[in-house]
């Protein structure tokens, strides 16, 4: 049987979109929300799964990303990619889709959509018929990389109906449990605060839940995807495909980001200079600051590069 | 004296009051009120409990004004679809303008629960310094406060004797709130703080709980380690309800066996939760209180299905059973076969985005227990396949059924098996079960249910309803059937403005209607408010900035809340609600 039309909000009913993101109002490669210069390109990732907040102005596609300047100037808009669920610590069993109750984005900003050029109000509710139904089909996703997981699918707000509220995740790692039971791991969990700036909001991190830099590098980028880690893993080769020293430099003299935290002392410091296991044991917080308030610590990580390279 | 009533006139009013006294039920007393001018008097000076399911219904300052001597007071904020993250967190709800009317027009209060509601930590403050006599503070999905909070009601609530923080947002910033209870203070009977997040102070909490001989409630968060759970415990062994905290850790003889001794001395636990990250190792310690218990929630039990049969295979008596669907059709079958005390079953997903393998919980898991539960009336069931002939058999097996939430994981799926949208089967537990209370409808449905739900579900006062049917006649059907609804919420339904626009006189019956992602557009509403004065069209929409004035009729609504009031519009609405 074939799926039921599915009615967009405003009574239309769509075609189910094809696949391949191309067709419709928008060019979505334009308006893709990244991290970077525009025309150079980030890493893809293999399992974005499409999440919508209401939150999002129409007119951007879920996992979609932009320019980051324009990032900045839609007043905080935020889309999200979601990960596995192991690695959204903030949504754990009772994980509604990840939102925790904060502040939501102050003031919608009816600009956007005109500063976008998608213009009108036909385009933007087409638009935005496109991204809830995209949102909504089970199985399909939008934007333009297709190799998904056949288990992943497009995530919807709001379901299922599960209470959206802070809890442990350890139900979504079984495996853990066993290593609990065997006596090897059993340390319990480690949160601490994430927040990043131009974020409306914060989310809690587990560190315990992961093993190395790299790992919450990559949990950190799906969390906040227009996020990059300034600078390498404790030992060995610059952790992010592709980054090199010159990447390195456009991050951190533009408007991008590096990723600190707040020791036990309460300093500053890079995240990346001590080994795994120190670090998860001093660091209190992490925040995502902007390269240009991080100009103090970058060159330490220049350095480093610089010396691995 | 009441005039004009002939012999019972000579009645003093302290004698109506007596009577009416004996009336528990709300909607008796109100009932009482309307009988004449004298027993509204009458009733409204000796009513002592107040239940305000939506808190801008009325005014605070109408409800402290009408009824003086209330001793007891429940208000709910926002809608419930907020659990899920639909509502803007700046949407309302706050607490404080009932606060501030209840500090000045009922100084004896004693009992404050709140629910949804955003409360902060000046609030706290003003409830514990302006209610002498203050003993229970329930706060339920609330945000807005702090520990901080918290430690000024344990500072000065001298009778305090219920403390329940059930599934709050709190911020930590008061690290030793616990120990600002005083030492003289000795009258708490339930501590429910598992839903904080800092680590407690153990000695100070061990104090507390040793001083307080009456303690029969305590649910303790997950942060405590496990060896300083078990000397808690030692010093509480009169509890009732207990709600653990961690109880994993390294494998240690000695600490299980006192685990397993401090099981062993609750004679009277009859209801377990918490239980966090349970493993294999320390989970046997409590098979000594399964016979007992009554109530048992492994929601926070990570047990895998052997484990999970095995424990809840030996509760003879529970009532209410709260699982990860960890326990899979087996499980569930064995609890059929053991727990025929069964009246509650809730089964939440263990994974509900769909990432890691699909667990073994189908429709059979529920079908065996709506066969073997004969009691059971309760049903919150989450999986990912459902046929028809499995909901005819529910219904058929269980029609006593009060409350029936069944949430198919994935929008739209059908019956697995025939391809059918599971109107028949839905239809089939409306027509079935006549004292349907609540009702949570998933999966692929059309029209027609909708038609049974409207004509069937007399007794139904809450419905949710996600991703379903085909147009406008669904809604219509609802709105002019369900005699009785009081709560109707619905997102992601090709419903529009003609449902509305005919069943207007419908929606000052119920308390609310949530609508959100359907077809209705501005000028309904505009209709529909002018129509309507004693509803507030709340029209919520968080991508624009221009006013709503603005805006033409055929503009497509977001989300949409209308509820009944006798206040009038709020005042307090954030930039990204309108009331129409």
């Amino acid at each position: 049987m074939s799926p039921p039309l599915e009615h967009d909000y405003i009574g239309l009913s769509e075609v189910p979109s094809a696949a391949d993101g191309e067709e419709g109002a928008l060019n979505l490669k334009a308006t893709e929300l990244r991290l970077g210069l525009p025309g150079s390109e980030s890493p893809d990732r293999k399992d974005k799964v499409g999440l919508t907040l209401e939150l999002l102005p129409r007119g951007f596609v879920s996992g979609a990303k932009r320019g980051f300047s324009d990032a900045i100037d839609g007043a905080g808009k935020w889309s999200f990619a979601s990960g596995e669920s192991g690695s959204e610590v903030e949504m754990g069993k009772g994980g509604g889709l990840f939102s925790p109750r904060g502040e939501p984005v102050a003031g919608a900003s009816g600009g956007l959509l005109s500063g976008q050029g998608t213009g009108g109000k036909d385009a933007a509710a087409k638009a935005a018929a496109q991204e809830r139904k995209a949102a909504v089909q089970v199985g399909s996703s939008v934007g333009n990389d297709r190799a998904m997981a056949p288990a992943a699918k497009a995530q919807v707000v709001g379901w299922p109906p599960i209470r959206s509220y802070r809890k442990n995740t350890m139900a979504t790692n079984p495996s853990k449990n066993k290593d609990d039971a065997d006596g090897k791991q059993g340390l319990g969990c480690l949160y601490v605060k994430v927040s990043m700036d131009g974020a409306p909001y914060l989310r809690k991190v587990d560190l315990r839940i992961y093993k190395n830099y790299k790992e919450l590098s990559s949990a950190l980028e799906k969390m906040f995807s227009c996020f990059t880690i300034g600078q390498c893993g404790s030992h060995g080769i610059p952790g992010k495909d592709g980054l090199s020293e010159s990447r390195l430099m456009d991050l951190l003299n533009g408007s991008e980001y590096v990723l600190t935290y707040e020791d036990k002392d309460g300093d500053w410091m890079l995240v990346g200079d001590v080994p795994w296991e120190m670090f998860t044991d001093s660091c209190k917080r992490l925040r995502i600051m902007k390269g240009s308030d991080a100009i103090g610590l970058a060159p330490r990580a220049m350095e480093k590069c610089k010396n691995r390279n | 004296m009441v005039r004009g009533f002939g012999g019972a006139a000579a009645f003093p009013d302290e004698v109506w009051e007596l009577v009416f006294s004996f009336l528990a039920a709300d909607a008796d007393r109100n009932a009482v009120a309307l009988v004449c001018r004298g027993w509204h008097r009458i009733e409204r000076r000796s009513r002592r409990r107040v239940f305000v399911g939506n808190c801008y219904a009325v005014a605070p300052a109408a409800a402290v004004r009408r009824f003086p001597e209330v001793r007891a007071a429940a208000i709910k904020g926002k809608p419930h679809f907020a659990d899920f993250n639909l509502v803007p967190t700046d949407w309302g709800g706050g607490a404080e303008a009932w606060v501030e009317a209840m500090a000045g027009g009922w100084p004896h209060l004693e009992e404050l629960r709140l629910k949804r509601m955003v409360v902060s930590d000046d609030c706290l403050e003003l409830i514990a310094r302006s209610f002498k006599n203050f003993g229970v503070l329930s706060l339920v999905s609330c945000d807005g406060f702090s520990t901080a909070g918290l430690a000024a009601i344990a500072a000065n609530c001298r009778n305090l004797r219920e403390l329940d923080l059930h599934e709050n947002e709190v911020e930590d910033n008061c690290l030793n709130w616990i120990s600002h209870f005083p030492e003289s203070f000795t009258s708490l009977v339930s501590l429910n703080i598992a839903c904080l997040e800092g680590d407690m102070n153990t000695s100070v909490l061990e104090c507390l709980i040793s001083r307080c001989p009456n303690l029969k409630t305590l649910r303790l968060n997950h942060a405590m380690p496990l060896e300083k759970l078990v000397s808690l415990l030692q010093r509480a062994p009169q509890l009732v309800d207990l709600g653990t905290s961690k109880f994993s850790a390294d494998h240690h003889p000695e600490l299980l066996s006192k685990v397993e001794s401090t099981f062993a001395g609750f004679k009277h636990l009859k209801s377990l939760s918490g239980i966090w990250e349970a493993g294999p190792a320390y989970l046997p310690a409590i098979y000594s209180v399964c016979e007992s218990l009554t109530s048992l929630n492994l929601y926070y039990a990570t047990i895998q299905s052997p484990e999970l049969l095995k424990l809840v295979s030996e509760c003879k008596n529970l009532q209410r059973l709260w699982v990860m669907d960890l326990i899979e059709d087996n499980g569930l079958i064995a609890v059929a076969s053991s727990c025929k005390l069964l009246q509650e079953l809730r089964v939440f997903p263990s994974d509900p985005y769909g990432v890691a393998p699909p667990i073994s919980l189908t429709e059979h898991g529920l079908v065996a227990i709506s066969a073997g539960c004969l009691m059971l009336h309760s049903v919150l069931y989450f999986c990912r396949q459902m046929t028809n002939a499995a909901l005819l058999t529910i219904a058929n097996n269980r029609p006593n059924l009060t409350c029936f939430r069944l949430c198919i994981i994935d929008p739209h799926t059908p019956d697995y098996i025939s391809q059918e949208p599971l109107d028949a089967g839905f239809s089939a537990i409306v027509e079935s079960c006549k004292d349907l209370r609540r009702l949570s409808l998933s999966g692929l449905l059309t029209d027609r249910v909708f038609k049974s739900i409207g004509a069937s579900a007399n007794r139904l006062e809450m419905l949710s309803v996600a991703f379903a049917g085909d147009s406008d006649v669904g809604l219509h059907y609802i709105l002019s059937g369900c005699k009785n609804l009081r709560k109707l919420e619905i997102r992601d339904c090709p419903f529009g403005d003609k449902a509305l626009l005919d069943n207007t006189s419908k929606l000052e019956t119920m308390r609310s209607l949530w609508m959100s992602s359907c077809s209705v557009t501005l000028g309904a509403c505009r209709q529909l408010a002018q129509k309507m004065p004693r509803l507030n069209v709340e029209v919520i929409d968080e991508r624009r900035g221009r006013p709503l004035e603005s805006w033409p009729d055929d503009f497509p609504i977001e989300k949409l809340y209308i509820y009944r009031t006798v206040a009038g519009p709020r005042s307090d609405t954030p930039p990204c609600v309108w009331t129409v």
